[in-house]
């Protein structure tokens, strides 16, 4: 039996303190102590992007995340992006464009174009290309997600009066 | 609660041809989706895997004893363990004469045929427990020779994998059609090339997964397994085991993803579910991404020599190829792996007037992992050795490829057709994809501005491939050659208290868009709001049996089922109201949910007020009137052996000569998938369709060394397509419906791949034509390109 550690962190803004073995990624720790399944597991070896959460509000794979590397970190999955509301526009988007298929890579995407948009509010499709390179998706052909999130920037981008960022 | 006192109109076609969007998808997109791995049961062991690390190799003796001490496992299994309560396979088929292969156990017996063959299962209580318990056993190996060439699997000094099978060729087939030998005599041009087709995999982003779980009192069977057919799984999991078939439940819950993947029988899944009946606890399944490269079946590895005769007026007269395909040691059960390179060679020269064939196919054992039908089976062979002759020809007559492909097509006027290799063709478009696509993709402009790049040294390739897709697959594709793979489908529709409705079927559900589109349907026929009707599918216990999902038929064949369902629901509820208003029920329609008089459109009644009194008021109805709330109906598909779609794809990409990258920069598609249900899905269909074609074009290969061990099998050696690498996909449609059902549809989902790798061929060779070479081997490689240009000495 592995070794336990205790570590105290922040998941989707609950802090929590949890008991983990030495060896268990951050995704195991999500999906099997805490049940939040949104995190997907694609290669556990970081190419995929199926794993993608945020660790104190950078992407990262939680797939070469040990979870005592977590101690005292904040992380974000997509189920509490998606429960604050904040991204709900970009969800829309995808699924008025029907930017997902089978939905397996959908939770990383949105994590990833999420980010995006933060940090680059009009992205030209060639960097959302770019920047969503690290998430593989097999069913789409990504052009649709390519288009919802355009669609998402230039409507945040008129609904923000000019100069107001 | 009453509708009366509006009128309603009848909708011209309802949802059908609506792009909506899908219900189902909304959950996704929450994180909410419910796929094999996240589900947990009470006692759940996990279980892993002791593989072969040889390509071929006899097990001389395996100690097990150190990995059952392991605390925390459960139960440790070998080949002749599991042997003990299931039946082994044989993956052939009897309308393939004399295809041959030898029984296959879930875990290797005596002997591993392909290095990451399953040996010993170890169920634990963890993975990571599991798989330590692996690193302790330990198997005494004897190396045998190992067959790795496809092209020398059948010489005399190469070993036979099956001793008791006489050789390494699993199936043999040749086709002839006029006289081809006449043709290529008396003809003004041939056209000669050997095309390679490197073996690529699905990578389904959802690995292979599953939980068996058995309950030993009654021996019941539930598996929730990601599967595309939950029927043909519950099939084999009763026979093999020796089980009740009603008493084994397959459930496929999200499924990540399958594109042909997920509908094999796989020796790991059988031994997870013996694991499960051996110890009555639950066991899960979910194959690492390594396991999967080794495992799932692979795809393609087909070389074929092909030559066409070609008058001096660009007519093609005759092809004659020679397809060899290694599809390694086994033919996959029970869909066998003979059927890619049986439609490879029948559907050559498809779209074209072509009088005469010689078609010659062998298909070989070797000591790799076991091919077997994967998106578009067939049709990228064919496409890619028919559609690169075509652009030799046309570029030694000095012919546009658009003109040359003009000329050859079956045209208008030739319908119904029958191909030189037997394929009936209902009415294709080719003509009009034609058309379309040179005015869609500006053809004219786009060579003009080819011509002026090239004179600055930049070097653009425009290709194009016409195809032709089977899809709507009935009987004949496998029941019957014996396999019990349904053809038919089933549908069961009720309406509920509320006045909602219900809808099981039996086609399943990948992301696709099965559901919605079966929602449509029912809405539409049944004159219901798209909102009231739900869609269950992919439980074998709650839905009429059925082939489920697979080479393009859930639409055009779950959609006829939903339709006559909802016709006779219709019918029924019509019958009732009759009743209640006291009026024929030919003077009433249904319309948006609402009992109307059919000839005003006045409202009387709706389906919750309709349900309420059939289900608790049932006493104020005449004596001894049943209302039946709740109907079922089954499609068999009717007319054709399958239905063929056509279309034509064009790649324009940019070719750097010093690196050898190629840069895709528009991708253009035209098709014909008769009625569009739903536009939103259908062109996301072909879209994610393309993207699996322009992978096996440039990146994707399973690469082999001499011993037969793959060298690539991780993602980051393994190479899919990427956002950045792929271009926009422009789609377009010719809607030309099937007479044979009432829908319309015919399938759409391999359509993409069909063509796309052709495409992008043709469009590299056309770029690279300045240099007087030319490639044929995929994928298209930097260092095979820069091997062409004698830029880098050749191997
Ligand atoms: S699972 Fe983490 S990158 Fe694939
Ligand atoms: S939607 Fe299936 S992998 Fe992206």
């Amino acid at each position: 039996m592995d070794p336990t550690f205790p570590i105290t962190l922040t998941v989707n803004g609950t802090e929590m303190v949890r008991e983990v073995p030495v060896r268990q990624t951050l995704a195991d720790f999500l999906r099997q102590t805490l049940g939040l399944t949104a995190t997907h597991v694609g290669c556990e070896h970081g190419v995929c992007g199926a794993c993608t959460v945020r660790i104190d509000g950078r992407i990262a794979r939680a797939c070469l995340t040990f979870a005592i590397q977590c101690d005292g970190a904040a992380i974000e999955t997509l189920e509490g992006m998606a429960e604050s509301g904040k991204i709900a526009d970009l969800q829309q988007a995808f699924h008025r464009r029907n930017a997902l298929q089978c939905g397996f890579c959908t939770s990383g995407m949105l994590v990833t174009a999420a980010q995006l948009l933060e940090e680059n509010p009009r992205p030209s499709r060639e960097e959302i290309r770019e920047i969503i390179s690290g998430n593989y998706c097999r069913c789409t052909g990504y052009h649709a997600i390519v288009d919802a999130v355009e669609e998402t920037a230039e409507a945040r981008a008129k609904s923000e009066p000019e100069g107001a960022r | 609660m009453s509708a009366e006192g509006k009128a309603i109109r009848p909708a011209a076609t309802g949802y059908i041809g609506q792009p909506v969007p899908r219900p189902n998808a909304r959950r996704l997109l929450e994180g909410r989706g419910r796929y094999t791995d996240d589900m947990v049961l009470n006692r759940m062991l996990h279980v892993a895997f002791v593989r072969s690390p040889y390509a071929h190799a006899r097990i001389l003796a395996i100690d097990t004893e150190a990995a059952r001490a392991v605390p925390g496992v459960a139960a440790v299994v070998t080949g002749r363990d599991i042997a003990e309560i299931c039946q082994p396979w044989v993956g052939v088929l009897g309308h393939f004469p004399g295809l041959k292969s030898a029984p296959q156990y879930p875990l290797a017996v005596e002997r591993s045929c392909w290095q990451g063959e399953p040996v010993v299962a170890i169920a634990a209580e963890t993975r990571a427990i599991a798989e330590d318990a692996c690193e302790k056993v330990l198997v005494e190996w004897e190396e045998l020779p190992a067959v790795v060439d496809m092209q020398t699997a059948l010489a005399p000094e190469t070993p036979v994998i099956h001793e008791e099978l006489g050789d390494n060729l699993a199936f043999g087939l040749e086709l002839k059609a006029g006289s081809p030998e006449d043709a290529f005599a008396k003809t003004a041009v041939v056209v000669e090339e050997t095309f390679s087709f490197g073996r690529h995999t699905g990578v389904t982003l959802e690995p292979r997964s599953l939980i068996a779980d058995f309950e030993p009192g009654e021996r019941r069977l539930t598996v929730h397994h990601a599967t595309q057919t939950p029927y043909q799984m519950q099939d084999v999991y009763a026979r093999h085991f020796g089980l009740d078939e009603e008493k084994v439940r397959v459930v496929a819950p999200d499924v990540g993803g399958s594109f042909g993947l997920k509908l094999h029988v796989y020796g790991e899944e059988m031994a997870t579910c013996a694991l499960s009946i051996l110890l009555g606890r639950p066991v899960k399944f979910v194959a690492d991404r390594l396991e999967s490269f080794l495992t799932d079946i692979h795809a393609r590895d087909h070389q074929v020599r092909a030559r066409m005769a070609v008058s001096a007026e660009g007519e093609i007269l005759a092809m004659d190829v020679e397809d060899v395909t290694g599809i390694g040691p086994y033919s996959v059960y029970p869909r066998t792996s003979a059927v890619e390179g049986n439609q490879a060679i029948r559907l050559m020269g498809g779209p074209y007037r072509m009088p005469n064939y010689h078609g010659v196919l062998k298909v070989v054992f070797q000591n790799k992992t076991p091919t077997c039908q994967y998106r578009a089976v067939g049709h990228p062979i064919a496409c890619g050795v028919t559609e690169g002759l075509v652009d030799m020809a046309a570029r030694r007559l000095n012919l546009d490829p658009l003109e040359i492909r003009r000329r050859n097509v079956v045209t208008a006027e030739m319908y119904p057709h029958t191909s030189p290799t037997g394929y009936f063709f209902e009415r294709l478009s080719h003509e009009e994809c034609i058309a379309k696509i040179e005015a869609m993709m500006n053809y004219s402009s786009l060579r003009e501005e080819q011509a002026r790049l090239r004179e600055q040294g930049i070097y653009r390739g425009i290709g194009f491939a016409t195809f032709i897709e089977i899809t709507n697959p009935g009987p004949a594709f496998y029941g019957v050659g014996g396999a019990r793979v349904s053809s038919q489908d089933g549908c069961v529709m009720k309406l509920e208290p509320s006045g909602r409705v219900r809808c099981s079927v039996s086609v399943t559900e990948q992301g696709q868009g099965t559901e919605t589109v079966m929602a449509q349907i029912a809405a539409t026929h049944l004159g219901v709001k798209l909102d009231s009707v739900t869609v269950l599918t992919g439980d074998t216990q709650a839905t009429p049996y059925g082939g489920a999902t697979w080479a393009s038929r859930g639409a055009g064949i779950g959609g006829m089922t939903v339709l006559r369902a909802a016709q006779a629901l219709r019918g029924k509820l019509l019958e009732l109201a009759g009743i209640i208003l006291q009026r024929g029920p030919e003077t009433l329609d249904l319309r948006e949910g609402v009992i109307v008089e059919a000839d005003t459109g006045m409202a009387r009644m709706d389906l919750a007020e309709l349900g309420r009194i059939a289900y608790f008021r049932p006493d104020t109805l005449p004596p001894d009137f049943h209302p039946d709330l709740t109907v079922a109906r089954h499609y068999v598909p009717q007319g054709l052996p399958f239905a063929f779609t056509n279309g034509i794809q064009a790649s324009h990409l940019e070719l750097d000569p010093e690196t050898g990258l190629v840069r895709l920069l528009d991708h253009w598609v035209v098709e014909d998938c008769g009625t569009i249900l739903n536009p939103l899905l259908v062109d996301e269909q072909v879209r994610g369709g393309v993207v699996q074609g322009l992978g096996a074009a440039l990146f994707e290969e399973c690469l082999y060394n001499e011993a037969g061990q793959m060298i690539n099998g991780s993602l980051a050696d393994y190479l899919l397509p990427m956002a950045s690498e792929m271009p926009d996909i422009h789609v377009d449609h010719v809607s030309t419906p099937t007479q044979f059902t009432p829908l319309g549809a015919k399938g759409v989902g391999e359509a993409g791949t069909a063509g796309a790798a052709a495409a992008v061929m043709n469009a590299v060779n056309d770029a690279l034509a300045p240099f007087q070479v030319s490639l044929a081997q995929m994928p298209f490689t930097p260092e095979r390109i820069l091997r062409a240009l004698g830029k880098i000495p050749s191997s």
